[in-house]
């Protein structure tokens, strides 16, 4: 029904199947629309975020898919200004994620705040001192790279590339897309780094706090390096579960092993100075504040395992996996390495929002507890469910995967 | 620690002593403060943690069982941090600013996006959000003042050391000629209404005002001094473990009087 619309020579499953693949995400989206309608149209009293957890389910969603999209910049970085060849295999891929990932945040955040119609204040009224407005600056304007870089990918559609002008807008796209690739570069950069540094700057919040370098504070840094760290994994992920869904081969391995042996380095750095800043944190910002590294994780379910688990197993055990080439070769290894990566930066943006808040600074202060209302998540899936269906239209209708033909002789004879 | 030296200019420096030790935990500056200031009612107010109290209660004992319990009540209001502001500094759209003429932080409601970062930042919970439309029980709405605005929902508010009230002596001062406020001409609604005259407020930069000669007490102190906010509130108590309650200590660093 829908055939003239596929890649040319491809395969795709029936429209039906399409149909019923879409009705989980669809059912995501309508519960997400529903309780953004309620979140508009009643106020943010529907959620159980309050005074004390004023970031909360939805700040930890942003950041991490911010986070995770980071593979959109870092390897068009990597293919178009570096000029690794290899990855154009798999920088459509890359793009579509970081487009549905940072496009979704953009979302999430107009509903978040408590006066959306206002939030061109931040343009007019900017405060230059705020991390937050760095942010919304970057994301913005990313956002809008993004989409230039989706657009040539979107003509690339068979039908509309039989209208002259749209092939022509297209390709003439596709050969400025290393100034894109900068400019996103550039972009992404200080709003990876500023998300970092939105808590690093809260020196009266001690387990938020890093000392300045230059005029940021180191977690201005280690948010650039862990987002560039856990992001190629996010698109090998990413790439894997829709080879396991189509049951074709539609990436080479040289594109695959490349970015997960980058991240595997970029990994073991960032580990590296991440354990440093927390060692250098708990030695002079702690005691500063009159307290000790333990008492930060006295609090609730919030004990030092956390730190245990952020670091150690979904940090360090994926950077040894990804290290070793025998172990990233193998497919059960490398996707549980990138799983756990992926895990791991996840768990260290809730440790950033959820813990600096939730741990009380005044002594006779009390730890409050905080559990999402249906709201919450339906809003928070529903960007899964955005996700999902955007990414297999863009699969189904476009040519996501250039190499797809060659690299599945059998189907494609 | 990015806690920079903060702007020491300015001809006036409000701000506020409350002597504990007086303090009965009566709650008439709660009140006070919440008519003063139309502050919104919500309709379970048993919600804490959503709640509007720009002058929070606090209750804290020395944690002995009885008989040799003590009990103390800190009355919080916004801090008004003289130094690098917490929360001023974060505000993407400037939708809150230190004027440092005076000393008060102030909040624009009509700028503020209520992205609560400032909430975030703020390590004395003196931010809060309107997670309701502001809401006056029948008969209330006619007890609103007219020279403060009710707040809309999604917005952030906190204390303004009765801002309108300085706005309101300053006029009556001109009128009458003169260009300087006289001690005590321009105090909080929380101030007046104290009955143990327990809470003192005026010009930290003048040296002759009260709440000045109440700062050189060796029982006064601030909320959280260590991590560098300065703090325009003080507080006095004669009580060691009141004092050592107000700022986080290592095992023997703090020096009982």
């Amino acid at each position: 029904m829908d055939s003239a619309l596929f890649p040319e020579g491809v395969k795709r499953c029936s429209p039906k199947v399409f149909l019923l693949w879409s009705l989980p995400w669809l059912a995501l989206l309508a519960w997400g629309g529903l309780s953004a309608f309620l979140c508009l149209w009643k106020g943010l009293n529907q959620t159980n975020m309050s005074n004390i957890f004023a970031f909360a389910l939805w700040i930890v969603f942003d950041l991490a898919v911010i986070a995770l999209g980071a593979g959109a910049f870092f390897t068009g970085f990597l293919t178009y200004v570096i000029g690794r060849k290899e990855l154009k295999s798999i920088i459509n891929a890359a793009v579509i994620i970081g487009f549905i990932c940072y496009s979704g945040a953009v979302a999430m955040l107009g509903i978040d705040i408590g006066q959306p119609i206002r939030g061109w204040f931040i343009f007019w009224h900017a405060n230059v001192h705020s991390m937050l407005t760095e942010v919304s600056f970057c994301i913005t304007c990313y956002l809008m790279v993004l989409a230039i870089e989706y657009i040539p990918i979107v003509l690339e559609n068979r039908q509309l590339d039989k209208v002259r002008e749209f092939h022509l807008f297209g390709h003439n796209l596709h050969h400025v897309m290393g100034v894109f690739a900068a400019t996103g570069t550039f972009l992404s950069f200080f709003h990876q780094g500023s998300l970092g540094g939105m808590f690093g700057v809260m020196y009266a919040r001690p387990f938020a706090a890093r000392w300045d370098f230059y005029v940021w504070p180191t977690t201005f840094f280690l948010f650039v390096f862990s987002a560039i760290a856990a992001g190629p994994c996010f698109t090998i992920l990413c790439t894997k579960l829709t080879e396991a869904l189509s049951r074709k081969k539609l990436v080479p391995d040289d594109a695959i092993q490349f970015l997960a042996k980058l991240s595997a380095w970029l990994l073991s750095g960032y580990l590296v100075l991440k354990i440093i800043d927390t060692l250098v944190w708990a030695g002079t910002i702690v005691p500063d504040s009159g307290l000790g590294f333990m008492d930060f994780y006295k609090e609730g379910p919030y004990g030092v395992w956390m730190v245990v688990a952020e670091i150690g197993i979904f940090g360090i055990i994926p950077a040894v996996i990804l290290m070793i080439p025998r172990a990233r070769q193998n497919q059960g290894w490398l996707i549980t390495a990138c799983l756990m990566n992926c895990t791991g930066i996840v768990l260290n943006r809730f440790v950033f929002i959820i813990l600096s808040l939730a741990i009380p600074v005044m002594p006779f202060d009390r730890f409050w507890s905080y559990l999402p209302t249906w709201q919450e998540w339906g809003i928070a899936l529903a960007m899964m469910g955005y996700g999902f269906l955007l990414f297999s239209a863009s699969y189904r209708y476009l040519p996501v995967f250039p190499r797809e033909k060659e690299l599945n002789p059998a189907l494609y004879g | 620690m990015s806690a920079k030296q903060g702007h020491e200019h300015g001809k006036y420096k409000y701000g506020m002593v409350i002597n504990l030790d007086r303090c009965t935990g009566c709650g008439t500056c709660t009140v006070a403060c919440a008519a003063e200031n139309n502050l919104s009612v919500i309709k379970d107010e048993s919600d804490k943690e959503r709640t509007i109290s720009w002058m929070q209660m606090y209750k804290v004992t020395n944690g002995k069982p009885f008989p040799d319990t003590e009990v103390c009540y800190f009355p919080r209001p916004c801090m008004h941090c003289h130094n690098h502001t917490p929360c001023v500094s974060v505000c993407p759209p400037t939708a809150t600013k230190i004027d440092y003429n005076n000393g008060i932080v102030s909040q624009i409601y009509t700028r503020c996006i209520g992205c609560r970062y400032c909430q975030a930042a703020c390590p004395y919970h003196a931010r809060y959000f309107n997670w309701w439309d502001g809401h006056f029980p029948k008969g209330t709405e006619r007890y609103l003042s007219p020279e403060v605005s009710v707040r809309m929902r999604g917005v952030v508010e906190k204390c303004s050391f009765c801002h309108h009230r300085l706005m309101r002596a300053k006029t009556q001062a001109y009128a009458e000629g003169r260009r300087e406020l006289e001690d005590g001409e321009y105090i909080t609604a929380c101030t007046e209404a104290c009955p143990a005259e327990a809470i003192a407020f005026g010009d930290l930069n003048d040296p002759e005002s009260k709440v000045s000669q109440l700062i050189k007490s060796p029982y006064a102190f601030r909320l959280l001094e260590r991590l560098g906010t300065e703090p325009k509130v003080y507080y006095l108590s004669s009580k060691d473990w009141v004092r050592r309650l107000a700022d986080n200590y290592h095992p023997n660093e703090f020096k009982p009087l």
